[in-house]
Order: structure tokens, then sequence, then C-alpha cells
């Protein structure tokens, strides 16, 4: 037998994130909880240090490693300084939360970062196993994280509810996989393409592998019908694992998205049209409706996350190259946006006091106008108006959509999104016109205060260079398609 | 070097002023806040002055015109220009602003900076919708306005405000969101340029015109706000604070109306002219209905506020008429009611920053205690009315003249508003100017203080200018109206 070293260059900055998270678990053991700052700031050098590896290696053309198990390409580069960008705001804005709440521990730090190498390997990948690798190695340590709370009876039941129905979710595109995986004889995405060319589209097997797929991914990305976990899981986690949960794994979920659908199924598009468009329909409707009746805002912000994966479908349904750069963008811009959104609840809760509830926002204007203001930011941007980065990002999926003939579907969702804009409205009415009710005042490091600042006029500032923005997610997605 | 930027100085100026002022900070800085607002707000004016003198007003083509790419991969531009359609509302704009910086200096004692930056970022906004000449950046800021004014409605505004801004906003979401949809379908199917004059020269075939026309309808029939899509303005304008209310009537109504100069009927021609008919009759049916409306109203600002639906009823009339005399009598109208409509909600704000009612009912002889107040009113009561010799008389009588030529009923039906118009705005002043002092805190008013009385002198002046000489204000519109008649006779079927 023949035992081939495998080119390890095109993973380097995977191996280079699960060592460091190994290093940080062993660093961590020795320290004192009054030093537990060193595990924080290594963990943030490690991020560092990632996003300088894969700007280094940010290739030319798509590399292929270990028996063309995975690939390092324009898209996943991209979607890994995402990721590296998202998390390392997260673990910022968590920080003081964290030690409040005897969280600080040594364990969250190397659970995020474990997470960030499952996803950076879900963006890599290129074969279904090393797909389905990066997903358990994110879920496992996501389910973990929102359990990480352990006497608070919310966030157990919240990481239970999370375990059964991830798993049963993985398991579906597991099934899925095995299907294709039966009439393709390959595992390996490019080939499951080639090899779909000559299997017609109405072959029951195919149908079948599809639909599980599709299911496991809706799921991931919370999509209706597949979206319960969502308000229960960002409620019942601690706020922190919330704005982790709520933000890079978004991106994650597109990576795959990309590699199953476009990468390996792409022949196939106009029966996940139709199945998308469904979902698409579904997710922003159910999710502006019923977000109008929550009185929590992690509730509220989880409704919208599944509008906003609505709109993200629509992008994706056009199946076209301009569509999915759209839909890409639309990723982006949501994951920055929810970062501040939720960033913000963090920012408001202190000790013994979660700033979940929407009263707890009330004259937030009196109390302090700058975050006021960035809150009004971060809303109006959800709700997509004008001049905000939500707005440019709808824009564009609205015009894949109707470029791809869907101009009712288009019709409707901005209908909807009107809809929607209620609920964001009525934040900015409690903080802007309503008296408050709490005086106490608002404290945080001033690396968060700066950091959430930037994140929120991003929202507005990003406007100059929407086009630069746009052309590098079209210049990632080519690498896939 | 300078017209090369000048539009881009006219909407940035007040837009970073805006931001200026908002970092003075709280109140404890008030006078501060006022005092650069004041500023920024004079030399917001006088970057636009400028646009008028510089005007070449024999050209039809777009002029200071600035491009530069925005978001190539989709053709978006950042693209600026005006032609004599837009330059008179540009000026209105900073004019208007700078009277409701003034007017807001005393009475506004809580946010200052706040109150003042969110009114100049409307400025920067508003003078953006009519200075854009892409479609996107159009609806960009179209859309951006309505964030300030929920604001200025919910934070400044009377005891009923958030229900009146929640459904201003969203009743206007819901009517714009639409023409984003008709923009994009046109980009698409089109030569995927958002340039409007692009758009103007798209051909469409009828159904997709009509379809188009009703999506475009609906934003701006809401904007204008046109019978019966109408029912947000009175609670908006009754809610707002008096420079709120300023702005909305002056300003914002009248995007609707340029909404439609500038996409449906060049764009639409055939739609528009096969629409005309339902057009005509829904501003008829403001002009006269709304008129009977306004009559009953207790609430003066609420009578002005019908009185501006019924005012732009005329507007519509005599854009769906398409003849000179139409569609310029509509353009005179929209710039007089900007002055007038103003110049009534300031009116009345000065009594109610006295008495804190807006009851026609808690005035009468207002007249005895504040003689020089009473004459401004008087003077823009009239204009209201169309007495000849005020700017309101210009307009309403061209609009007139150009339905005539169409159908004689249409004019006749238009000319009732003579009659009612007089009648809720003469009846109103009646009651509350002129008798005996109706109450012992009327009796105990005092007379406009100089600010107020700057203000007022400084919208009396174009109220009088444009009725006995209107001809600065036609002379620069002509060549552009005359080139948008021909758009919208050719047809593009």
């Amino acid at each position: 037998m023949n035992f081939v070293t495998p080119d390890f260059i095109p993973a380097l900055p995977e191996i280079f994130v699960a060592c460091m998270a190994c290093l940080i678990l062993i660093v961590d053991l020795f320290l004192s909880d009054a030093r537990r700052d060193l595990s924080y700031g290594l963990t943030l050098l490690t991020l560092g240090g990632a996003a300088l590896l894969t700007l280094h290696g940010y290739p030319a053309a798509p590399a292929h490693t270990f028996n063309n198990m995975f690939v390092h390409d324009a898209m996943s580069d991209v979607v890994k300084l995402a990721i590296y960008g998202v998390t390392f705001l997260v673990l910022v804005y968590s920080r003081d939360y964290l030690r409040v709440r005897a969280m600080y521990r040594g364990e969250y730090f190397v659970l995020a970062l474990f997470g960030v190498v499952g996803m950076m390997i879900m963006a890599s990948a290129s074969h279904f196993l090393t797909l389905y690798l990066g997903l358990e190695l994110l879920s496992l340590s996501l389910y973990a994280m929102v359990a990480f709370q352990r006497d608070s009876a919310e966030a157990t039941e919240a990481a239970m509810k999370y375990f059964v129905l991830g798993a049963l979710a993985s398991g579906m595109l597991l099934y899925g996989m095995s299907m294709l995986y039966g009439l393709t004889g390959s595992l390996e995405i490019a080939l499951v393409k080639q090899q779909l060319a000559t299997v017609p589209a109405n072959n029951i097997v195919l149908v079948f592998g599809l639909v599980f797929v599709i299911v496991g991914l809706a799921f991931k990305l919370g999509a209706v019908p597949f979206h319960m976990w969502i308000p229960d899981v960002y409620h019942g986690a601690p706020t922190a694992v919330t704005l982790y949960v709520g933000t890079a794994p978004k991106l994650a979920a597109f990576a795959m998205l990309m590699r199953l659908l476009v990468g390996g199924l792409q022949d196939l598009a106009p029966v996940w049209q139709d199945m998308l468009v469904i979902m698409a329909l579904l997710s922003m409707a159910v999710g502006n409706i019923i977000a109008i009746a929550q009185t929590n805002i992690k509730r509220m912000l989880a409704y919208s996350t599944i509008s906003h994966m609505g709109f993200f479908l629509l992008g994706i349904l056009s199946a076209g190259p301009e569509g999915y750069a759209a839909a890409m963008f639309y990723m982006l811009v949501y994951t920055v946006m929810s970062l501040g959104g939720f960033g913000m609840v963090v920012l408001l809760s202190r000790e013994g006091f979660e700033a979940d509830r929407l009263e707890d926002y009330r004259g937030l204007n009196q109390r302090n106008p700058w975050y006021a203001f960035l809150m009004l930011l971060l809303m109006f941007s959800m709700a997509g108006v004008p001049p905000t980065a939500g707005f440019y990002a709808k824009l564009l999926v609205i015009q894949s959509a109707i470029n791809a003939g869907q101009v009712w579907v288009a019709v409707t969702a901005v209908l909807l999104s009107v809809i929607g804009a209620y609920y964001y409205l009525r934040v900015v009415k409690l903080m802007y016109f309503d008296p408050p009710v709490d005086s106490a005042p608002i404290v945080a490091g001033r690396e968060f205060r700066v950091l959430l600042g930037v994140n929120a006029l991003a929202m507005v500032a990003i406007t100059p260079w929407v086009g630069t923005l746009i052309d590098l997610c079209a210049h990632a997605i080519k690498s896939v398609t | 070097m300078f017209s090369d930027h000048a539009l881009s100085l006219a909407i940035w100026l007040p837009i970073v002023g805006g931001v200026v002022v908002l970092f003075t900070g709280g109140d404890a800085h008030a006078a501060l806040a006022r005092r650069i607002s004041l500023l920024v707000a004079l030399a917001a004016f006088a970057a636009t002055l400028p646009l008028y003198f510089g005007f070449n007003a024999r050209s039809a083509a777009m002029q200071f015109e600035e491009h530069r790419p925005w978001v190539e991969a989709f053709h978006i531009n950042y693209h600026l220009g005006i032609d004599g359609i837009s330059l008179l509302f540009i000026l209105l704009t900073s004019f208007t602003t700078l009277l409701v910086v003034i007017a807001g200096w005393q009475v506004i004692q809580q946010k200052v900076a706040q109150y003042m930056a969110a009114f100049l970022f409307m400025e920067g906004l508003m003078i953006g919708v009519f200075s854009a000449v892409d479609a996107i950046l159009f609806y960009v800021f179209w859309e951006a306005m309505l964030i300030p004014m929920f604001v200025i409605i919910g934070v400044w505004g009377g005891p009923n405000r958030v229900y009146a801004t929640m459904k201003f906003f969203l009743y206007t979401l819901l009517g714009s969101v639409l023409m984003l949809v008709a923009l994009l379908y046109m980009y698409l199917t089109g030569g995927h340029s958002f340039d409007i004059p692009a758009l103007h020269a798209l051909k469409l075939g009828m159904n997709e015109q009509v379809l188009i026309f009703i999506a475009f309808f609906l934003a701006f029939a809401v904007k204008v706000p046109m019978w019966p899509v109408h029912t947000w303005l009175p609670d908006a304008h009754v809610e707002a604070p008096t420079g709120g209310s300023v702005v909305l009537a002056a300003i914002m109504l009248k995007m609707g109306a340029y909404g439609f100069l500038r996409f449906s009927l060049p764009i639409l021609p055939d739609a528009s002219h096969k629409l005309a008919g339902l057009m005509i009759a829904l501003s008829l049916i403001a002009i006269v209905y709304i008129g009977l409306v306004a009559l009953v109203q207790q609430d003066m600002k609420k009578l002005i506020a019908y009185s501006s639906i019924a005012h732009m009823g005329f507007v519509t009339l005599g854009f769906f008429v398409f003849n000179a005399q139409g569609v310029e009598g509509g353009i005179i109208q929209m710039v007089s009611h900007g002055f007038v409509s103003g110049a009534l909600f300031l009116c009345v704000g000065v009594l109610y920053d006295r008495m804190h009612s807006r009851m026609i009912n808690d005035y009468g002889g207002v007249a005895n205690r504040m003689p020089v107040f009473a004459a401004f009113m008087m003077l823009f009561a009239m204009a209201n009315a169309g007495l000849p010799g005020t700017s309101g008389f210009v307009g309403e009588f061209l609009v007139i003249l150009g339905s005539f030529q169409v159908n004689p009923w249409y004019a006749f039906l238009a000319a009732t508003t003579l009659i009612s118009g007089a009648a809720y705005t003469l009846w109103m002043y009646k009651r509350v100017i002129f008798g005996e002092a109706a109450n012992d805190a009327v009796a105990a008013l005092k007379d406009v203080s100089a600010r107020e009385m700057l203000f007022l002198a400084l919208l009396a002046l174009p109220v009088l200018v444009m009725g006995l000489w209107p001809y600065p204000f036609l002379h620069v519109m002509h060549a552009s109206v005359e080139h948008l008649l021909q758009q919208v006779a050719v047809s593009k079927l």
C-alpha cells in the first residue's frame, strides 16, 4: 500500500486553528481564574493569525488536497475571513457578559475555536464526508456552548432541543447524501455532479436524495418549515451564545449550501428552485408575521432571522451566478446586522438582568442617545430601509428573483418586508418615543463600545463601497460555479 | 469647479452639518446646537442659490450633472442633475428648512440637537430626491427621508404621535416598495440601466406600462396624497410638531407629484393617456369632496391638511390634461402651495405656542390682541383661497385654463374650489381672528415676536412676488415642460 503525504498548505489555516485550540485547552488548565484573560487573548490572536494565513494563501486558482476531499478557493477564503471577523467580534462583545455570569472559562473559548474549525471545513469541503465532518464539529461545539450555563434551566432545555433536532437534521442530510452516493457511486462532489448528468431528473432515488439534502440545509439555515428550533434556542441560550449561534454559522451554512446545491446539484436547479420558492415565501411570511407577536427581543430577532433566511433564499433560487453573489452579500450583511443587534442586547444586560424584553428598550434615547442611535441604524437596516446595508442586500436578492422570472415572488417579498418593518419600528418607537423605566447606567468595556459603534455605523457607512463588496462576492462565487 | 459639484454640495452640506449638530450633545448645549443649525441652514440655502442663477433656462437637458459609478456590477450610478422642473423644488427645500430652523428656535426645548439635525438630514435627502438622475439613487433618497420624519413626528409630536407616525411610515413604505419592483423590472427587461433618461427611452408594451404605472401610482399617490390614499396625512399633520408639518406640506407632498413628472408621464406615455381619466377623476374628487371635508374641520391643522389634499388635487389634475398650461400650472401650484401651506402651519404654530390648542372654538377675536399676526395670516389665507395677486391664484388659474381645453366640465368642477377654498379658509380665519376676544386666554395674547415676524415676512415675500410677477418661476421650467410634453405625446407602442 502506497501512502502519499497530502499537501497540507491549502489547509494551513484549519490546522493552525485546530492546533491553537488544543494549545489553549492545555494552557488554560494552568491558569487561575484571575489570569483567564490569557486564554481570551490567545483566542483572539488565533483568529488574527488564521486571518493572516488565509490572506497570505488567497488563491489564484482553486487548490484541492487530501484526495480531493478539501478545496481551497476564493469562496472558501472570503467566507473564512468573514467567519474570523465575526467570531472575533462575538468574543469581544461577550467578554463582560461571560465574566459576570461565571462563564468566562477556557472551555468556552476552545469550543468557540473548534466551532470555527468546523465552519472552515464546511467552507472548504469538496466531499460529502468532509462536509459532514465540519458540520458535526460545528454543531457539537454549539450544543455544548448553548448548555454552558449549567444552572440555567432554560439554557439546558434549549440545548436539548437544539441537540435532538440538530441530530435529526444531520441524519436527514446524511441520508440524502447516502442516496446520492448510491446513485452515483461517489462521495466527491465534483464526481457526483458528473455522474448525475446521466441520471434523469425524475429518478425516484435522486428526488428523495435531493429532498433530504434540502431538508438538512433548510434546518441549518432555519428556513420554514424547519425553523422550529431557532426561537427556542435563540431565546434559551445565554445571549453571548445566541450572538455566536446567530451569526458565523449562517455563513458556514451558506458555504455548505453553495457546495451542495451549486457545486453538486446545479443541474437539478429547476427541481430545487421550486422547493426554495416555497421555503422562501413561507420563511418571509412566518418570520415577519410571528415576530410581531413577540415580547422578547431575542425571540423577535430569532423570527427576524427566519424571515432574513427567506430573503437570502431569493438569491439562491434564481440559480445563476449573479443571484448567488447577491445571496452571499445578503448573508454577509445579515451576519453583521445580527451581530450588532444581539451585541446591543449583550450591551444592555448586566449582572442579574438580561435586557431581553422589548420593554427594556423603553426610553433608551434618554438614557443614552448614542446607543439608541446605533440600535436605530441596526433596526432600519434589518427592516431594509435605505440608505442602510439591509436595503442594498434586499435590493440585490429581489433583483435576482425578478431576473429569474419570479416577479410575483419578488412582489410578495417586498410586501412582506413592509409587514416586517412594523416590529423593527416598534423597537425604535420604544427607544425614542417612550419614557425610560430603567435608569441604570450602561457600562461596557472600551473595545466593546468602539467595535459595536463601528459595527452599527457600518450599516450606513458601507454605502459607497457596496459595489466593491458585490464584486468581491461575485469573484468568490465564480470559483464555485 | 464649483458647478461640477454644486448638487453634491447642496445635498451633503446639510447632512454633514446635521452630524456636527448631533455631536453638540445634550440639551445643556442647546444654544450651540441652534446656532450651528442656523449657520448650516443658511449656508445650505446659499449653496442652492447658484443653481438658480447659473441655470440655463433655454435648455431642457440635465444641468449641473455629476456622474460617478457606484455599484458597477448592477450599473447603479451616483448620477445627479437638475432640469427646470426640479430646480424650483430644490430652492423651496433649502428655503423651507431655513424657516423651520428659525421657527423651532424657542419652541423646541427638548432634544434640540436631535430636532435640528433631523431637519438638516431631511433637507439633504429631499434635495437628493429632486436631483437624482439614477432611479436607485432616487429610491434611496426617497425612502431614507422617512427615517428622520418618523423620528420627528414620534418624538416631538402631539398626544397621538405614535399612531400617526407608524401609520405615516408604513403607509408610505407600502406605497414605495412596489415602485422598487417596477424599477428593477424595467432594468432587467430594458438596457440594464437605471439612468432615468434611459428609462424614458425604454420600449414597453401596453400591459407592462399599465402594471408599472400602477406600481408607480401607489408610490406617488400615497405621497401626494391623492384620494383615497390620503388618510395618513391628516393624522401625520395634526400630530407632527410645527416644523414637521411645514416640511411635510411644503416639500414631501411635492415629491409624489414630482414623481409623476419624472417617472410616470415620460416612461409610460401610453398608460398615462389610458388612465388619465381615472387620474383626473381622483383629482376632481380630491378637489371637490376633500374641499367639503375641510369645511367641517374643528382643528386648524386638520383643516389645512385637508386643504392641502384639495390643492394637490389641482396639481395632479394639471399633469394629466397633458398641456403646457396644465403642467406648468401644476408645478406653480406645487411651489405656491409649498409657501402658503408652510406659512399657514407656521401661523397655527404661532397660535399653538401661546394657547396650546389648535381647536378653532378656543379662539376668536385674536386680531384685537395680535394685529400684525392677523395681517400676515390674512395674506396667507387669501393666497390659500386663490385670490388674484397672490401665488395661489396663478397655479389654479393655469390649471383651470389647461383643463378647459380638454373638457369644460373638468374646468367647471375644478373651479368650484374657488368657492369651497374661500369658504373653508376664510370661515376659519373669521372664527379665529375676528370678533370679540373669545376668552381670557385670547385676551392675554401677545403679538408676534421679532423672530416670528421674520419667518412670516420671509414667506409673505414669495407669496406676493409669485402672485404679481410669476415670470421668474415660470421661465426656468418652460423648456423642460415642453420637452416633457413631447415625450408624453409620443407613443411607445
